[in-house]
């Protein structure tokens, strides 16, 4: 069956703007989707993976090399020819073992012909697409560390059961959970570039607009995408421009200045906090095709970029979007 | 034949008529009763079908199939098993006992639902309490969730429903589609995969009539079967005055930002049909939402977030064992027990199929992992009148602040309170910092003081918090003087020897404990107290800070326990 296409899902506005973001800009460090169950965030993370163009993969490489990557594959793929693959999407599920994210030892390998092979994890699956975590708050403290370690850093490096190996691992990290159930530790929070919070469209007919959008995907997946395949396209050429354009992108030294201002407005602590904002502006400047960027690009990705990042009372229940956009009216009225 | 049975049937139809749309059904107590509706799967479904159970102690190898390591190691060739996922294809997965099955394997079932596997789940839910429920990545991918407890012997004797040839798929019309909405709305279900779910059975339901399109039959079955178990909040009822809002903060925010509630559902056609979704909610879901606690994503992890040992955490290293059941085999501590013993084992005759290395059993080695276990920090704290006339607000300070400090660590925290005739459980077990400091601060002062009461019910607690494989600690924040027997009686001799008994009990079960002493002036009644359950016992002076905070480290201190494979 097709996948859900990009375009046809209904609201969600802000978590499609973030994960336009980051396909514009992967180095912006993983989306953090918080939001109950159900409300369509690993549909949304899915059919932006399967909306990207394919890349070109060596053929057999388990490790995912584009052509040019493939001289440092611990795999040595460089003798096989490159193929088309669709942008991976890995799904990691809840209570996933370190072997299986990280990789571990091929026992197959080992056992049949006594060769010590690297058996490459998710974490090499996801080169280059998407790694998606639902419900990461509930997932052990030591794997999120590793994960956001190995997303920050693009490289995986193995140090155990007697193997050394280092492979390429740049993906967008898209994390989700529900704060109700459990928070991540301010710590990690603190790592992912942007957050979202979603919720289930409210109105009715936006509601029946979703079960019947989903019943003619049920019914005929590939008529479906046909149906919104201009649409997916003309997205598809935003990120591409935005992609071009986000080399030459300049922050005027006033907008810096507006961000740093911002930042010490709503009290985020480090540096992260000012450069992702940063980063996230030119990607959305890029995205809207704009020359050069300006103050309403800050403004309008400022929520993204701060609201898990404020030093963060527990027990205060007012809402941290609340407060950027408290600061923001006051700064920049 | 009682409603429940019935319904649970027509489930059985509907999801035999579209296994893909549906996903499957849980079912809820009623043992007897359960078997009759997998019977019905049976007949349903066309033959054969694999029917397949998942035990709780089923490992990752024979879930997803992969190498099977003893049986490698015997033979020296690589013998592969073929994972229990790949088996019941086409088929149905039942889960008995899903109430405790652990969210690794949850996680791994859902995935494959994700992936259209194609296998009905059934959950066979055994749970007791409200919150003991599977899995809610489960939960989530099923249509129906339906209760057998009410299921007497004597419905038992029902005819079981046919096979109905396909027919073309039933339109939805757009009328359909929004009696559907509105229902959800009213019922507080947020979530869109009900409401998916929903959409598909009301159309099964219409295929199983022999009815080209949907109609308001077909919605009304689908209200009841699929979202009135899900529901979060009662209906507006017409005729009676409305029930007060439930006091969660969620749901309170969502009725305020929807200017839609309460103001034209009155005037839907939809009434009737929210009225018979209203009946059917499940009394266990009522008493949630009496309670305040049916968040829209209501249900307790159960013995998913246990302890595990075996797979994860800090490496310690490797010691013999059999790989399997969840132990992992470290490979290189294996070869290097079997080395040195080569050139003996060289003499014997060679076995069939032996690779260049002898293996025995006892060269085997599994890893081991050292894994923090999840503390739960059970607060009881003495709200009687003469604990609340010098330092209840100063206890809830002390309680906040290590909160704040659980928050950052992750922990869970519990809340009971004893104050005039016993002891109440305020805040079972949880993560979410704001309902307990919600429920500390709903908390009234006043009264006599059943020590003993509350140190029973902080037991109570204690002892579920060690079933379910977490580490519990307990902290009181009294000043010691009981003034209410166990029995209820007035009279302070009582109460002090109960108090002490009590405490005894607590100390026997080896609970780690601390005494917080709330007077004044330190009273020789809490030291004897801290003395007798063995806990730490720690004075509060007045508005002292410093001390607070020493409290709040030597509470929060963190458990480390190395934990042991096969455990």
């Amino acid at each position: 069956m097709a996948r859900f296409p990009f375009s046809a899902i209904v609201g969600q506005d802000e978590m499609k703007l973030a994960l336009l973001i980051a396909a514009v800009d992967p180095a912006i460090g993983g989306v953090m989707v918080f939001g109950d169950r159900g409300t369509g965030k690993s549909t949304a993370a899915r059919a932006l993976a399967a909306l990207l163009p394919p890349i070109m993969v060596m053929e057999g490489c388990r490790f995912g090399c584009a052509p040019d990557e493939s001289s440092a594959c611990p795999g040595q793929c460089s003798a096989s020819k490159p193929v088309k693959r669709s942008v991976p999407f890995v799904d990691l599920p809840l209570g996933a073992t370190e072997d299986r994210v990280l990789g571990s030892l091929d026992l197959e390998r080992a056992l049949r012909t006594g060769e010590k092979v690297f058996e490459p994890g998710l974490l090499a699956r996801a080169h280059r697409g998407f790694l998606y975590i639902d419900e990461i708050n509930l997932l052990e403290d030591h794997l999120v560390d590793l994960l956001l370690d190995v997303a920050a850093s693009g490289e995986n490096v193995v140090e155990r059961e007697g193997l050394s190996v280092r492979h390429r691992a740049r993906f967008v990290l898209i994390g989700s959970g529900n704060p109700e159930e459990g928070e991540l530790r301010p710590q990690l929070l603190d790592r992912f570039g942007l957050s979202v919070e979603v919720r289930t469209p409210r109105a009715i007919d936006d509601r029946v607009e979703i079960m019947r959008r989903c019943a003619a995907h049920d019914a005929d997946s590939i008529g479906f995408g046909a149906r919104w395949a201009e649409e997916d396209g003309s997205i598809l050429q935003q990120i591409a421009r935005g992609q071009r354009k986000l080399a030459r992108m300049d922050v005027p030294d006033a907008v810096l200045l507006d961000a740093a201002q911002l930042c010490s407005a709503v009290g985020v602590d480090g540096l992260r906090g000012e450069l992702t904002l940063m980063r996230a502006s030119r990607a959305y400047a890029a995205l809207k095709a704009a020359k050069t960027v300006r103050r309403e690009h800050l403004l309008h990705v400022a929520p993204l970029a701060l609201r898990h990042r404020l030093r963060r009372d527990v027990l205060d229940e007012s809402g941290s979007t609340a407060r950027i956009e408290r600061a923001i009216a006051e700064q920049f009225a | 034949m009682t409603g429940a049975l019935a319904d649970a049937l027509i489930a059985a139809s509907l999801l035999a008529r579209s296994p893909a749309a549906l996903g499957g059904l849980c079912l809820r107590g009623g043992g007897p009763a359960r078997d009759v509706v997998l019977d019905a799967l049976h007949n349903l479904l066309p033959d054969p079908t694999p029917f397949r159970r998942l035990p709780g102690h089923i490992d990752d190898d024979r879930l997803s199939g992969g190498t099977d390591i003893a049986a490698s190691l015997a033979a020296g060739t690589v013998v592969l098993q073929r994972g229990l996922l790949q088996d019941v294809r086409g088929g149905v997965l039942v889960v008995p006992m899903a109430e405790r099955l652990r969210s690794d394997i949850a996680g791994r079932v859902a995935q494959a639902m994700d992936d259209g596997q194609g296998f009905v789940l059934v959950l066979l839910d055994d749970g007791t309490e409200a919150d003991e429920r599977p899995p809610p990545a489960l939960m989530e991918r099923i249509t129906f969730d339906l209760r057998l407890d009410s299921v007497r012997a004597a419905d038992l004797a029902v005819v079981l429903p046919d096979r109905v040839e396909p027919l073309a798929s039933p339109s939805l019309d757009q009328e359909v589609l929004k009696a559907l909405a509105t229902i959800a709305e009213a019922l507080g279900v947020t979530s869109m995969r009900p409401l998916l779910q929903a959409a598909a059975a009301a159309c099964a339901h219409a295929a199983l009539a022999g009815r080209g399109s949907t109609e308001m039959a077909d919605v009304e079955a689908a209200a009841r079967l699929v979202l009135a178990s899900r529901a979060t909040r009662l209906p507006p009822d017409p005729e009676a005055p409305p029930p007060a809002p439930p006091e969660d903060e969620a749901q309170e925010s969502e009725s305020h930002d929807d200017p839609e509630d309460g103001e034209s559902l009155p005037e839907l056609p939809e009434d009737l049909l929210i009225e018979a979704a209203r009946a059917a909610i499940p009394p266990d879901v009522l008493n949630l939402i009496a309670s305040g606690r049916a968040t829209r994503s209501a249900h307790g992890g159960g013995a998913g977030r246990r302890a595990r040992s075996g797979l994860r955490g800090k490496s310690l290293g490797a010691r013999p064992g059999m790989p399997g059941g969840g132990a992992r085999l470290a490979l290189v501590d294996t070869l290097r027990a079997a080395i040195p013993w080569q050139p003996l084992r060289q003499r014997e005759p060679v076995p069939i199929g032996a690779g260049p290395i002898r293996f025995r059993r006892d060269d085997l080695r599994v890893r081991r992992f050292e894994e923090r276990s999840a503390t739960v920090t059970v607060f009881s704290v003495d709200a009687s009148g003469s604990a609340a006339l010098s330092r209840l607000a100063e206890a809830k300070g002390a309680v906040e602040l290590i909160l704040a400090q659980a928050y950052v660590k992750r922990s869970e925290v519990a809340l009971v309170a004893f104050r005039g005739e016993g002891a109440e459980l305020l805040l079972p077990p949880t993560r979410s910092l704001t309902r307990a400091k919600r429920a500390l601060g709903a908390l009234p002062g006043g009264g006599g003081t059943p020590l003993a009461d509350g140190i029973a019910m902080a037991r109570q607690v204690a002892d579920a918090v060690a079933a379910r494989g977490r580490t519990p600690m307990l902290v009181f924040l009294t000043d010691g003087s009981a003034n209410i027997a166990a029995d209820r009686s007035r009279g302070r001799a009582r109460a002090q020897d109960d108090a002490q008994r009590a405490a005894r009990a607590l100390a026997a079960a080896g609970y780690d404990a601390v005494v917080i002493d709330i007077s004044p002036r330190p009273r020789p009644e809490a030291a004897r107290l801290a003395q007798a359950m063995r806990a730490r016992y720690l004075p509060l002076p007045l508005a002292d800070a410093k001390a607070l905070k020493t409290a709040v480290s030597l509470v929060s201190t963190p458990e480390r326990t190395p934990s042991r494979p096969g455990a």
